[in-house]
């Protein structure tokens, strides 16, 4: 079970979490504007990937902030964690 | 039986202290400080089992947690009863009784037996190639399939015993409280490092303990007498908590263990009550370091599992610590030195060792020379081919080994015994290593797996770490803790240690015979009957992947996951397969590393704590009042009312009944309440719900559906607005914690720009409905002050008001299509205003209802439930619900989606109204709908999502999903149940007052 820093409380267990998929994909701001193609894109496609994967997080029974994680989903290390908005780190 | 197996030698044993328990109904006599199976050897009993699939005779083989055959029923009949439980890890008790497993009439004489006979007709796989044929013939063979499956019997009854569950936060765990457990303990503890020390067993200090031998000696003093000063001194450190009868069973990532803390099992019955029984502790260690420790491993040769046969280091520790001779005529079996440490233990007590049976041709230590001279009869070169006896050895034969080791040659030779000693070397125990996550290495030179690479801040010391010297031990455990904790002081200033022993070593894997394989039962998995013709045949039939052959042969998948033979079967596969060792890996080490019991798992978590349930501020007046609950989401609501005998159906149609006809009351306080606040707010519905919200005024109700971004339905409500920035939303019961959740989501990710405040009030507020005719008359006399008029107070709106000076909101809304209102008001005062509506609706024969009625009522209106007329594969466009689709709006959740390729199809299932032909019938919810059946396979168009009796409109209604069902009003359908076909009519499913004239009605 992961040991989970949440960037607004600290420290946490895994089981005060919920995981929340894929990071930094944005909501388009004129969907109807997109083709059914695009949409699709955006509503369905998701990666899976074996290595550093940018993560959604969601300290649900805390304090119920989303925040994102970059996560080696191979080894489950946690590289890092940043609050919503923040640029992604660097390496 | 002889009494001179027992010897007054070990001070782990109070002679003055006996104890009495019964084995197979016969009762026998032990001491404080002896294992079931410590007892039952001192009484000369060896046979306490039968295996598995063949009911072999089975003895006790170890004399610890990877014992594969002692397993057996713990206080059979009883509550207590616990099956599987390994004979070597019970500490006897007064009053205990326990009994063999898997044999009928009894373990002397099993009639299971002749599957032994069969078993050249029950080859691996027997099961999957032969119950596959005819497919409808399973449900046959399943029946005495899984009655001959599994070992000992589940208890009947709840478990009376307490459990509960610990959190520990520590510095340093240590696991495993051998030599090297203790002095890494001890190291971290001095050092300032907040310490725990565990061990699965009731003393400290491991197979070390009981190591009286001249031949191993740290500081010139014997390894037992230093190591017994040791933990005189950790026993006092303050930073140190140990426990003892701890075991550790995962060890997950980031360091977070899970062990069982025995407390009361070992305690005499009359000594337990009220205590807690077993203890889960959650750990969560900054430093794990793994001490637990090897486990002999034994040698595969025909009929190698008879009782009397252990391993060797067995033997030493039932003599060494319990004082228990295992037989009077002993042989060992070894392919390295530590059988001669055992030999040493058994000679210094005047045992007889009949023979040495030893691989190697050339042994060179200390210790194997002096054994010699205590003229015992070493056999070089030597290989045991087959044993004799049924219910215990009492013979073996041996022969030569050839020069490569893969025959044998010259004459056979026999030799009586009555016990024999098996030690194939040691296998470092690495399973809570691999459970972390670590990586293993295949080390050549010895054929162990040791630890490679730590996923998590943590080390292996000791033998689980491939160091099986004394000298390396200590050597190692010191530099390696003294690296991991990053400390100067080692706590120790010189260690020197002698050693008689050597570590030369011949594995050969499966040691050849006289006999063709087929003709051998050679078992490398003793708990599964799995032998060494079974993996051979798994590898002619194609199997190559270690994972297939295990599941196949099924090695290693007993209650002991195979702690002694997996590396065996390991071994002869790559022998087989003609691979390296080492390239295949090994199977997958799983949790628990020995079996945890139910109890255990779920700790204080039973009886109403299973499944913890939520209480309407009203509950008691429910329950005073004869309530049926259902339980929806978390939540126990109110189901129906049965007055008199009544059953559910008679209760429902005289409170729907009622409920139109003058007035019913409902307990609405489960649904969801979320309170929305900021300057944003009417922009913030705009975007979470399909219809619009910005033009709704102060001070009235709006009813909305709220979309996932894949167009389908996902929750709908009443949201009132309170005020100017200010708004109540209400959600379905069930769905509320999932919609705030999603609203967050949305505001924290998508639109950080918003200002806009979100709250939980659900648990605040109680909410009441009063419906019916009569309504506002009662709720004029609960609220005299509210003027109720239609002109003041019409539908969809909402008031703020006193009830006795304590405010509240009153919602003139309706989910019954009758005149209704709904007072919400805080939670403590809700059982009193629903009192006092009760009180005030006497003279209306106020009705209360629950919520089979409040879902009749609602379908005879045709509104939806989300979750029961919806399935996440509905858009509001499916639902007929079009009106309430904003086609101004640019854009809210789940808008583009409404028309992808895929939702804007016209055959797609649609709700519909159904009527059946005859009135009276009523149709079963999730009954299939079709239009022919005399086509096959059958079409199958949708299916009833809601159905009832309707008192009021005195016929039969439902709702189902159709295909085109939009285009079909009118069209007969049919409904195809097991004993006959229901003609059914499409029609539209507002079934009652199209015209919503009765939200006004007045009597």
């Amino acid at each position: 079970m992961f040991l989970i820093n949440c960037p607004f409380c600290g420290e946490r267990e895994q089981s005060e979490f919920k995981a929340g998929g894929e990071a930094h994909i944005v909501r388009p701001k004129q969907p109807t504007e997109l083709s059914d193609d695009e949409w699709a894109e955006y509503l369905f496609m998701r990666k899976n990937i074996k290595g550093v994967q940018f993560e959604r997080w969601n300290h649900v029974h805390g304090c119920r902030k989303w925040f994102n994680m970059v996560r080696d989903t191979s080894n489950d290390q946690i590289k890092a964690v940043y609050k919503m908005g923040e640029k992604p780190p660097v390496e | 039986m002889s009494n001179n197996l027992r010897f007054k030698t070990s001070k782990f044993i109070d002679e003055t202290y006996r104890i009495s328990f019964k084995f197979n109904n016969k009762t026998y006599f032990g001491f404080k400080g002896d294992t079931l199976a410590s007892a039952l050897l001192a009484n000369g009993i060896h046979l306490v089992g039968r295996s598995f699939k063949y009911h072999r005779p089975r003895g006790i083989m170890t004399s610890g947690s990877e014992e594969p055959n002692a397993i057996i029923q713990l206080h059979d009949n009883s509550s207590r009863t616990e099956p599987n439980v390994r004979a070597t890890e019970v500490e006897i008790y007064e009053g205990l009784v326990a009994s063999s497993q898997n044999c009928w009439p009894s373990v002397n004489f099993d009639v299971g037996g002749i599957n032994n006979l069969l078993s050249p007709i029950l080859p691996a796989g027997f099961y999957y190639k032969t119950f596959m044929w005819p497919a409808s013939f399973w449900e046959k063979y399943e029946y005495f399939i899984r009655k001959s499956a599994g070992l000992g019997k589940s208890p009947k009854v709840a478990d009376p015993d307490i459990y509960e569950h610990n959190y520990i936060h520590c510095d340093v765990l240590v696991i495993g409280a051998g030599i090297s457990g203790i002095m890494a303990a001890k190291m971290a503890a001095k050092n300032g490092f907040k310490t725990l020390l565990v061990d699965e067993k009731s003393y400290l200090g491991g197979s070390s303990i009981y190591d009286n031998s001249e031949f191993s000696k740290i500081n010139n003093q014997l390894t037992s007498s230093w190591l017994e000063k040791e933990i005189n001194e950790i026993s006092k450190l303050e930073n140190l908590e140990i426990k003892v009868r701890t075991s550790v069973a995962a060890f997950h990532g980031y360091n977070f263990l899970l062990a069982r803390e025995n407390l009361t099992d070992h305690l005499p019955i009359n000594q337990r009550e009220n205590k807690v029984r077993q203890r889960l502790l959650k750990i969560r260690a900054k430093k794990v370091i793994t001490a637990t420790g090897s486990i002999e491993r034994p040698l595969i040769f025909d009929n190698n599992d008879r009782p009397g046969i252990l391993l060797s280091s067995a033997i030493k520790k039932y003599i060494d610590l319990y004082g228990v001779a295992c037989g009077e005529n002993n042989i060992l079996f070894t392919n390295n030195d530590t059988a001669y440490e055992t030999a040493m233990s058994l000679i210094q007590r005047g045992i007889k060792i009949n023979a040495i049976v030893d691989n190697r041709e050339q042994i060179d230590s200390k210790i194997s020379y002096e054994v010699e001279k205590n003229n015992i009869k070493i056999y070089k070169g030597y290989t045991v081919v087959d044993t004799y006896g049924y219910r215990r050895i009492n013979k073996i034969s041996i022969m030569k080994l050839s020069k490569d080791g893969q025959t044998v040659i010259g004459d056979k030779t026999k030799l009586n015994c009555d016990c024999l000693g098996l030690s194939g070397g040691w296998t470092p125990a690495v399973h809570l290593f691999t459970q972390s996550g670590g990586k293993l290495k295949f080390r050549e030179e010895d054929q162990v797996f040791i630890p490679n690479v730590y996923p998590s801040d943590q080390i292996s010391i000791g033998s689980c770490n491939g160091d099986f010297g004394l000298e390396e031990i200590i050597k190692n455990t010191l530099s390696s803790i003294k690296k991991f904790l990053d400390i100067d002081n080692s706590e120790y200033k010189t260690v020197e240690t002698i050693s008689g022993l050597n570590q030369s070593k011949r594995n050969i894997w499966l040691l050849p015979s006289d006999k063709s394989i087929g003709k051998t039962k050679s078992f490398v998995d003793y708990q599964n009957d799995a032998t060494a013709k079974d993996i051979k045949l798994a590898l002619r039939e194609g199997f190559r992947s270690i994972e297939h052959v295990k599941r196949y042969t099924t090695t290693g998948m007993g209650t002991d996951q195979g702690k002694l033979g997996n590396m065996h079967a390991l071994g002869i596969i790559s022998e087989t397969a003609g691979t390296k060792m080492g390239e295949h890996g090994t199977t997958t080490f799983r949790p628990p590393y020995t079996p945890l019991t139910f109890g255990t798992i779920v700790g204080r978590n039973v009886g109403e704590f299973f499944d913890i349930f939520r209480r309407t501020p009203i509950h008691d007046w429910h329950v005073a009042n004869n309530a049926e609950f259902e339980n929806v989401g978390q939540w126990k609501r109110a189901w129906y009312y049965p007055k008199d005998n009544e059953n559910m159906h008679q209760a429902v149609q005289r409170e729907s009944k009622a409920a139109r006809d003058s007035a019913g009351i409902l307990d609405a306080s489960t649904l969801g309440k979320i309170d929305i606040q900021g300057t944003d707010a009417s922009e913030f519905l705009n975007r979470v719900y399909t219809n619009a919200w910005s033009k709704l005024a102060v001070g009235k109700c709006r009813y909305g559906l709220m979309l996932n971004e894949d167009g389908m339905v996902y929750d709908d409500g009443v949201t009132t607005r309170l005020g100017e920035n200010h708004y109540i939303m209400t959600t379905t019961t069930g769905g509320a914690a999932n919609v705030l959740g999603k609203l967050e989501d949305y505001l924290q990710t998508e639109w950080p720009e918003l200002d806009v405040y979100l709250s939980s009030v659900t648990d605040h507020y109680a909410t009441i409905s009063v419906c019916g005719p009569n309504s506002k008359k009662i709720v004029s006399k609960v609220i005299p002050d509210l003027d109720l008029s239609d002109e003041k107070f019409p539908h969809m709106s909402f008031k703020n008001a006193k009830i006795d000076n304590i405010k509240c909101r009153v919602m003139r809304i309706s989910f019954t299509g009758e005149l209704s209102y709904e007072i919400n008001i805080q939670a403590n005062f809700g059982k009193s205003v629903w009192e006092k509506c009760m009180e005030a609706g006497k003279d209306f024969n106020i009705t209360p209802y629950g919520t089979e009625t409040m879902h009749l009522l609602r379908a005879e209106k045709g509104f939806i439930i989300v979750g029961q007329d919806t399935d996440a594969t509905l858009t509001p466009i499916d639902l007929q619900m079009d009106w309430i689709v904003s086609k101004k709006k640019y854009d809210f959740i789940g808008k583009r989606s409404l028309y992808r390729s895929d939702t804007i199809r016209e055959d797609r299932k649609q709700l519909v109204g159904l009527l059946t032909e005859n009135p009276e019938e009523v149709l079963e919810e999730g009954a299939q709908i079709v239009s022919d059946v005399k086509k096959t396979p059958i079409e199958m168009l949708g299916h009833v999502t809601s159905s009832y009796y309707s008192p009021n409109l005195k016929k039969s209604i439902a709702l189902g999903v159709v295909k085109s069902g939009k285009n079909m009003l009118g069209q007969k359908l049919i409904i195809p149940m097991e004993n006959k076909n229901i003609n059914v009519t499409v029609a539209d499913p507002v079934f009652l007052d199209k015209e919503g004239k009765k939200l006004n009605a007045k009597l």
